[in-house]
């Protein structure tokens, strides 16, 4: 408990001092585990790899958006009216701080917007869906 | 453009004398099925200007990359007869005729152009070499397999008149220069 406080307090100190550096932090991350299949522009592939830039289902998702990457997602969803059915795996081995960048990252990336997530959101999140999906 | 690939050497006679003359590196036939169950042969290919790569269905790492690459390309010559794209599954397990016809259908291509082709693995891995693309199936590899992303342009001889990364969207658009210059003049 002690080291959430400790790192959200970090975390919202970095983020107030310089907003882009955490950005780019999840930038960096976003390359490496998740522009494969959704691509650098967020755009994905067809109705094959749904896009993240604009999209309709990770606005509604918010914060929740950290149990996908985590846990992966499996069965129908519909993306902008779009249906998809590949299904996610989990992105294997990212620490709650890397989730919270690469969310703040997609959220705001590609004209995507939205008010800055706290670590302990993550966190509190992931612990919920973890219950939820075993 | 140059003939990419190996030349076997020969000897054959001229005015009488021996010497030693070359033959270009020509794809030679094959027997593959596509996502319509449709048998698919070197004669599908007569006379015909194709591309050819080596992917498969659940690829985690550079084929989605490659796969959205090869769609603009598609787009810009679908309209013509003389076009084809064969891309191979190196996945002969996992991507059966139904999974290919799957990805076809949600990648919205027609096989009219587009061949998504499947058949005995040792046919697939062979048929990488003649291609010069590498296909390995290895348990290090995230999805299972290793491979480049290599697209071949090969011309209506069956043979390889250009190699291009498909990762890379300036190499891409060589590929389109390419196309457009082989339709033009032969
Ligand atoms: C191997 C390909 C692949 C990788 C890598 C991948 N995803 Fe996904 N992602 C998918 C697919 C496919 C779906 C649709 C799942 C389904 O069919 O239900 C999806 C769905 C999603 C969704 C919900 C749908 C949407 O468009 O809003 C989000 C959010 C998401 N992914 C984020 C990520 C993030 C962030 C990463 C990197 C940490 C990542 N993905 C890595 C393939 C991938």
């Amino acid at each position: 408990m002690k080291y959430i406080f400790f790192y959200t307090l970090l975390l919202s100190l970095v983020s107030c001092k310089n907003s882009t550096k955490t950005y780019n932090e999840g930038a960096i991350l976003y390359k490496r585990h998740c522009e494969n299949c959704h691509m650098s522009d967020g755009s994905g592939l067809e109705a094959l790899y749904p896009p993240l830039a604009k999209a309709d289902m990770l606005k509604n998702l918010g914060v929740k958006a950290a149990c996908i990457i985590k846990y992966g997602l499996h069965g129908k969803i519909l993306v902008n009216g779009i249906e998809f059915d590949t299904g996610m795996d989990p992105v294997q081995n990212l620490s709650d701080v890397e989730i919270t960048n690469i969310l703040n990252y997609i959220h705001n990336a590609w004209g995507n917007r939205k008010q800055f997530i706290q670590l302990n959101e993550v966190t509190h999140t992931l612990e919920n869906c973890k219950t939820q999906i075993k | 453009m140059p003939v990419i690939g190996f030349k076997q050497l020969i000897e054959k006679e001229v005015n009488g004398k021996k010497v030693i003359d070359s033959i270009d590196h020509v794809i030679p036939p094959f027997i593959f099925i596509n996502q319509d169950s449709n048998m698919i042969t070197e004669k599908v290919v007569e006379d015909k200007i194709y591309l050819v790569d080596f992917f498969f269905t659940s690829c985690p790492t550079i084929c989605p990359k490659v796969k959205k690459n090869m769609k603009k390309v598609y787009n810009e010559f679908k309209h013509r007869e003389d076009f084809l794209i064969l891309s191979h599954s190196i996945d002969v397990k996992y991507d059966t005729v139904g999974r290919l016809a799957w990805y076809a259908g949600k990648f919205n291509i027609s096989s009219k152009n587009w061949h998504l082709l499947t058949g005995t693995k040792e046919d697939i891995y062979k048929m990488s070499y003649q291609y010069y693309i590498t296909a390995i199936e290895s348990k290090d590899a995230p999805g299972g397999f290793d491979h480049s992303g290599y697209i071949a342009l090969v011309d209506r001889n069956r043979k390889i008149r250009g190699m291009y990364d498909g990762t890379e969207p300036e190499k891409i658009n060589n590929l389109i220069r390419d196309l457009k210059l082989l339709f033009k003049y032969e």
